[in-house]
């Protein structure tokens, strides 16, 4: 008897269709993956499962009984339990008060912390969830976040556990030990659903995958009998290339040096940043999220203040310039923040491509815009870089996640700029968008402009970079050559130093040789 | 019932789908449930329902002196309710209307006087001129306060209104007072009031200069780099940094115009209604101009259809007491309804098929 069965699901929001008639099978104990680009309807599907969203047809169908739930409530009281991308814990509150919040035990009426918090060390210690129970959630870090909501699920009696990208916020390592755990839950006779795009993960980890496109179910498959190229075309619906091409690369004169960078902010900030962006190669920064990644792209940016140290544009001074002459003295960016920074939501794609050249010529004439430049321009920029749904009144912040993005690349890219600072650039893009994303990078590169990447997906900073910087707490602890050894870029992430990540790195290469997460 | 609110609400937003009014169409539909809310408490306090909206209609619309009636009204709510939409399109809250309004009917009163003598368009130029640039200095404080320090321009609007209304109390008080009981200022001479378009009709120009005015704000919004720089630091404050918008120059701009706005309506009580500046005269136009701009979704035209149904109402309101003994209460309720369905979406969800446009957002968050 299957797990899961949802049969035939379908779910509209207006206009769009997010689930068009799923079938979604999960067998009893086994890890099974659910693929799909951004806005392919996985996770639409899987809070209809968690009852969080109700389908407009079809069945929920869990060990065979068919069920009608009402909420996240109902759907946990029948085993469910599910870990959402954005974790849902209260900051000011224990480790031990966060997992029994809503399911608290009471003994003579006033609450019984000490049963429930042998409860969680003994949850804990079997499937090797370390945590301490009596920590701030503030104090603890993202890796061990994840693993209090995934002791929330079990506290609450969980069989079958949903993990909404569960990876995307954890360095190689974290990835690797939560793999793990994820193995020993499975061992347990737990069920395990992965919701994810990234096809290296789902090689690794699952038992069985299904694969999502535009609301449908396009297939089923033993994850052993696929490889990732077979997974990335039915993801997409086209043949994609995973590796990006890349010639040699023809270095030129240094165009951005930035020296002993100071930024307070209350995340860290950065200590002591130096770096020398070259003409014609991409420069990496790689490190986990809120390693001073952030404070860095917005000191360069104008948008953050710099406490000393400079930052020097093609001979010039920025360090304290305002953001518009930065970008006027040839400084392109795609920020990380797509939303809040790249893009007007409101705004539709003419006027979004012209932000920051508002008041310029051809776009405006003594403050005057020009509705014909701005329509132009659109037009030439919606056919070449290929975005799709821009046509018209139809606002930015209604277009899919992969298009936003192109707009914004679309707009910094035609500015010709000289140094282009790109920050997560195909953070929630699928796969056919990635792609496209990096050739339009490597292009600049090699028509001889500086590429600086901010990026805390290590796949794309080594396919990409030239040279990889490793960011840890607001320095730059290590510089490494193109074709780097993968784990130990994972363990200097991590904050290791260099001649330690080199030994482990060793020891894990020269190791068992057991098939983990990291070389899968 | 429920079927047929469903059908009623499916056809609805079927025509209002069309050419993109849905929005305008949303704000008539709430304008009709108010109508017919109000007609049922009509019908409850056993007034003659039938009765009472001819004698709304014929104090709106019924007569020349009527739509005279209608239009000295909506004027001033039209400019404070544009006093509220233009700072909101940089996403503040102008509450301080009233208090703008107060030293633009002050200055235009001051200015209109010592210009008597002069052809009356210059007069009245000078007036409205004054009238602005006393209100948008009005404006800039808040405005000031808001992008130096962070204080909530709600907060400080509504504290600068009562300074307002008291202070254009003292100065006319002490220095502009008229001989007489009442604190107020000259009477302004018939030939330097604001002229009517056609002889007798009543009709003045301040409605053609209300169009005027819209027609700029919607050019403002739509073709220049100032409006550009508005909405996208209204829209997102964080994609506006990011594009070299100097954030803190829009909001005291923003509300320097909208200051303007408000304090322009002042202008239009004094040259078109009272002939004079009267301490305390306004009966909330400032506030009203706050629901005017809700109802109008904050577009400059929307405003001022919006500003033209209240003040039908208001003149009709009058008529139907006069006539028909019915409270004008009961418009003022009708008023409040309309701005409770256009801003509580929420409400108009017992038709099914009509949500709000922001109902539909979900689907972007499809992952």
């Amino acid at each position: 008897m299957p797990a899961v069965e949802l049969k035939n699901i379908s779910k509209r929001f207006g206009s769009t269709v997010a689930c068009d008639q799923i079938d979604f099978t999960v067998e009893l104990g086994e890890i099974h993956c659910l693929l799909g680009e951004n806005g392919a309807g996985k996770s639409t599907l899987m809070k209809i499962l968690f009852g969080l969203y109700s389908a407009d047809a079809g069945s929920v169908v869990l060990r065979g009984t068919e069920l009608s739930l009402r909420g996240p409530s109902d759907a946990i009281a029948h085993g469910l339990g599910m870990v959402h991308q954005h974790f849902m814990l209260v900051d000011r509150m224990t480790v031990t008060e966060n997992i029994i919040a809503g399911q608290e035990t009471t003994r003579h009426g006033l609450l019984h912390r000490s049963g429930a918090r042998d409860d969680i060390l003994a949850l804990s210690r079997r499937y090797a969830l370390h945590v301490s129970p009596d920590s701030l959630i503030e104090d603890i870090s993202v890796g061990e976040q994840q693993r209090v909501e995934i002791l929330k699920a079990l506290y609450r009696r969980a069989e079958i556990l949903i993990l909404d990208e569960p990876t995307a916020v954890l360095t190689p390592q974290e990835t690797a030990e939560l793999f793990s755990i994820i193995r020993k839950l499975k061992q347990d006779g737990k069920t395990i659903i992965l919701i994810t795009h990234k096809l290296r993960e789902t090689m690794a980890i699952s038992d069985r995958v299904s694969i999502l496109r535009d609301g449908r179910c396009v297939g089923t498959l033993e994850t052993a009998k696929t490889s990732p190229e077979e997974l990335a075309r039915m993801m997409v619906g086209r043949e994609v290339l995973l590796r990006v091409e890349k010639t040699p690369m023809q270095r030129g004169e240094s165009v951005l040096e930035i020296k002993d960078l100071e930024v307070d902010s209350p995340g860290g900030g950065l200590h002591k940043v130096s770096l020398e962006l070259h003409a014609g190669e991409i420069l990496g920064i790689a490190g986990v999220e809120g390693n001073g990644q952030l404070e860095l792209e917005e000191a360069l940016l104008g948008l953050r203040e710099i406490r000393s140290g400079s930052v020097v544009l093609r001979g010039k001074d920025i360090t304290g310039a305002p953001t518009k002459l930065r970008r006027m003295a040839g400084l392109a960016h795609i920020p990380s923040d797509r939303l809040r920074r790249g893009l007007v939501e409101r705004f539709g794609a003419g006027w979004n491509l012209i932000l920051g050249s508002q008041w310029q010529w051809p776009f405006a004439r003594r403050g005057v815009l020009q509705p014909k430049t701005i329509e132009e321009n659109a037009r030439t920029l919606i056919r070449d870089f290929d975005i799709r749904g821009a046509s018209g009144a139809v606002d930015a912040g209604d277009m899919s996640g992969g298009n936003q993005q192109k707009l914004v690349l679309a707009r910094e890219l035609s500015r010709e700029p000289e140094v282009i600072l790109a920050c997560q650039p195909t953070r929630g893009v699928d796969v056919g968008a990635i792609e496209y994303i990096h050739n339009r990078l490597v292009k600049k590169r090699d028509q001889g402009k500086a590429v600086l990447l901010i990026s805390a997906e290590l796949d794309e900073v080594r396919a990409l970079s030239d040279r990889i910087l490793v960011m840890y707490e607001g320095q730059i602890i290590a510089e490494r050559p193109e074709n780097c050894d993968e784990s130990e870029l994972g363990l200097l992430m991590a904050g290791h130093t260099v001649e330690r990540a080199e030994g482990a790195a060793q020891a894990v290469t020269t190791d068992t040789g057991q098939k983990g997460a990291i070389d899968a | 019932m429920r079927e047929l609110l469903r059908r009623l609400g499916a056809a609805f937003s079927r025509v209002a789908a069309i050419a993109g009014v849905r929005d305008l169409a949303y704000s008539v539909f709430a304008v009709f449930l108010a109508l017919g809310v109000g007609a049922l408490l009509i019908f409850a306090f056993g007034y003659d329902v039938g009765r009472a909206f001819s004698a709304l209609f014929q104090g709106a619309f019924g007569s020349v002196r009527a739509v005279s009636q209608t239009l000295t009204r909506a004027t001033p709510l039209l400019f404070t309710g544009l006093a509220v939409a233009v700072a909101f399109k940089v996403g503040l809250f102008n509450i301080g209307g009233e208090g703008q309004m107060y030293w633009g009917a002050l200055a235009s009163a001051v200015v209109s006087l010592a210009l008597v003598g002069l052809p009356v368009f210059f007069i009245i130029a000078g007036a409205v001129i004054a009238a602005a640039l006393a209100g948008a200095l009005w404006g800039v404080v808040p405005g000031v306060l808001k992008a130096q320090t962070g204080a909530h321009e709600v907060i400080t609007t509504i504290m600068l209104n009562s300074i307002a209304v008291l202070g254009t109390t003292h100065l006319t008080a002490n220095y502009f007072k008229a001989p007489g009981a009442v604190d107020q200022t000259m009477r302004l001479p018939v030939e330097a009031r604001m002229p009517h378009i056609i002889d007798g009709t009543g009709i003045g120009y301040g409605i053609v200069i209300g169009i005027c005015v819209v027609v700029a704000v919607h050019w403002l919004f739509k073709r220049s780099s100032l409006g550009y720089d508005f909405q996208a630091v209204g829209f997102s404050p964080g994609a506006a940094a990011y594009g070299g918008i100097a954030s803190k120059r829009m909001i005291v701009l923003s509300m320097a115009l909208g200051g303007a706005m408000a304090g322009i309506a002042g202008s239009m009580v004094v040259l078109a209604q009272l002939g004079r500046f009267v301490t305390g005269f306004s009966p909330g136009y400032g506030f009203t101009g706050i629901a005017v701009a809700v109802l109008g979704r904050t577009h400059p035209w929307g405003v001022l259809l919006a500003a033209l149904l209240f003040g039908a109402l208001e003149a009709g309101g009058m008529t139907m007491q006069l006539s028909a003994r019915i409270p004008n209460d009961l418009m003022t309720v009708v008023q409040g309804l309309v701005i409770l369905f256009v801003a509580a979406p929420g409400l108009m969800k017992i038709f099914p098929s009509l949500r709000p446009k922001g109902g539909t957002k979900e689907s972007s968050h499809v992952a």
